[in-house]
């Protein structure tokens, strides 16, 4: 009866974000057909939504094209790499309070461990071993050079993530991502949610931006920059090898938006539910509705941003990182500190 | 009893057999038709010239090596902010003074200019009244039918 519990939740949760992934996608591509006034696929099935289908299907019957002159089990192991830490950083993602349901409580979440945020970040910064990896093994030269830049590029923004999210944690005092969501869910000044957000803007304005820059979205895609790189780490990549990535990169989407709602934007609170007198059943209900709302727009910000600002030049994605973002984190903790103590 | 890692055990191992059952299936159902030009390495097109396994860039190296102190530093601050709140104005200092050391190493880091990387500098053509666009290649044109007249 113990293990059914964590095998039900794992198992949905797996669901749930391999389908958002999967429709992620469509959305990407009909977002973008809309900005630059395009169509974008509605062919497959009504409005395009089993295009996702088709895809994965198409990826399925692809050969696999692996150079002779690459590594090959390096190369295999890559695109593994990236998929599995893409989707494991969820176990630690609270989604909704603690919801009573068959006479029992279920916590909505995976794994409630006390170094929650810890284990996010051992977990994110493992993902540039699958790019670097994959650079390397293809004994290619754009590929070579994709996964250089990526893993010079996640480093640098690692430390601005790291450093951010250290004014979370002096607030919230705990390194548990459930408590530092309970946290926010008291008032400033009686009508403002104390989302970290409020408190924390410029935090918040480092981390989100150093997000983008580890999961490789533009304006910071520059280990794939297609013009110069061809595809960067993933060149010599075919057929299913190739869609790992491509899941990953969306399953890494999906992970910084859970990771930013929770840390930022108040995780699964509902602000002011609990003045409407529904049961305790719809209000948990609620929660985990408005933990996949916040997900959601965090999302279509993550697609908006991608088709509307332009990429980075390699010097200046190293200066903003190592010359704006990192005072500007520590900037953040000291004057989190300051206010704190005052 | 399974502990909260355990379930994050179970998390990893699911997700393992998902993703390498996505390769398994793939492998079953994919063609394989492979010859030597398929398999050589991409380059344009062209025949691959020389390795790719070749020495890099020292700047890479040097920002994993101030990466390094910098995440030690990081990790340092983890524990110090979890206790902030009831540690007071000494803990602040301390982790002050902290951050002014590690903020000269990294001055120095800059001041050497071991952050800055190889920037381009196009020569853009400019627009001169009377004359036209000039741009420098235009100028070595020139320069050259004189010397030839």
């Amino acid at each position: 009866m113990n293990i059914i519990e964590p095998l039900v939740k794992i198992a949905l949760i797996l669901l749930i974000n391999l389908t958002t992934v999967a429709y992620l996608v469509y959305t990407e591509r009909r977002v973008s057909a809309f900005i630059q006034n395009r169509v974008g696929p509605n062919r497959v099935g009504p409005m395009g939504l089993l295009q996702p289908v088709a895809d994965i299907v198409k990826l399925f019957f692809k050969e696999d094209i692996v150079p002779t002159a690459a590594n090959k089990f390096v190369h295999s192991l890559a695109p593994l790499i990236s998929l599995i830490v893409a989707l494991s950083t969820f176990a630690v993602i609270p989604f909704g309070n603690t919801i009573h349901l068959f006479g029992r409580d279920i916590k909505l979440m995976i794994a409630d461990v006390n170094v929650g945020l810890l284990y996010l970040l051992a977990l994110s910064s493992l993902g540039v071993y699958g790019i670097t990896l994959s650079g390397w093994s293809s004994n290619n030269k754009y590929s070579l050079l994709g996964g250089l830049r990526s893993s010079a590029q996640m480093i640098s923004y690692e430390l601005s993530m790291g450093l951010s999210i250290i004014g979370v944690l002096m607030i919230a005092g705990s390194l548990q991502l459930d408590k530092i969501v309970v946290h926010q869910g008291n008032y400033l000044g009686g009508f403002l949610p104390a989302w970290n957000i409020f408190l924390q803007p410029l935090g918040f304005i480092t981390f989100v931006v150093a997000y983008f820059a580890e999961t490789n979205r533009l304006p910071f895609d520059l280990p794939e920059a297609e013009p110069e790189l061809v595809g960067g780490y993933h060149t010599e990549y075919s057929g299913m090898k190739f869609g790992l990535f491509f899941l990953a990169e969306y399953a890494n989407m999906i992970t910084a938006s859970a990771v930013i709602t929770t840390l930022y934007l108040g995780g699964w609170q509902f602000p002011f539910i609990e003045n409407f007198g529904f049961s305790p059943l719809a209000v948990s209900l609620l929660q985990v509705a408005a933990f996949g709302v916040k997900v959601a727009l965090v999302l279509l910000f993550f697609i908006i941003v991608r088709w509307t600002i332009p990429r980075f030049r390699y010097d200046q994605l190293m200066n903003l990182g190592w010359k704006v973002m990192l005072p500007l984190a520590v900037l953040n903790i000291i004057i989190t500190g300051f206010f704190i103590l005052v | 009893m399974l502990t909260d890692f355990g379930r994050i055990l179970i998390f990893l191992l699911i997700g393992v057999i998902f993703t390498a059952g996505g390769l398994i299936a793939s492998w079953l159902l994919r063609p394989r038709r492979p010859y030597p030009e398929k398999l050589s390495t991409y380059e344009c097109g062209e025949e691959p010239v020389g390795g790719s396994w070749v020495r890099l860039n020292v700047r890479f190296y040097v920002v994993a090596l101030i990466f390094l102190i910098f995440d030690v530093e990081v990790v340092v601050l983890f524990p110090w902010a979890v206790v902030f709140k009831n540690s007071g104005m000494l803990a602040f200092l301390e982790m002050a003074v902290f951050l002014a050391i590690l903020a000269v190493g990294f001055v120095y880091v800059w001041v050497k200019g071991d952050l800055d990387w190889d920037k381009p500098s196009p020569r853009l053509p400019v627009y001169v009244k009377g004359k036209g666009i000039i741009s420098e290649e235009m100028e070595r044109t020139e320069e050259k039918e004189y010397v030839s007249v």
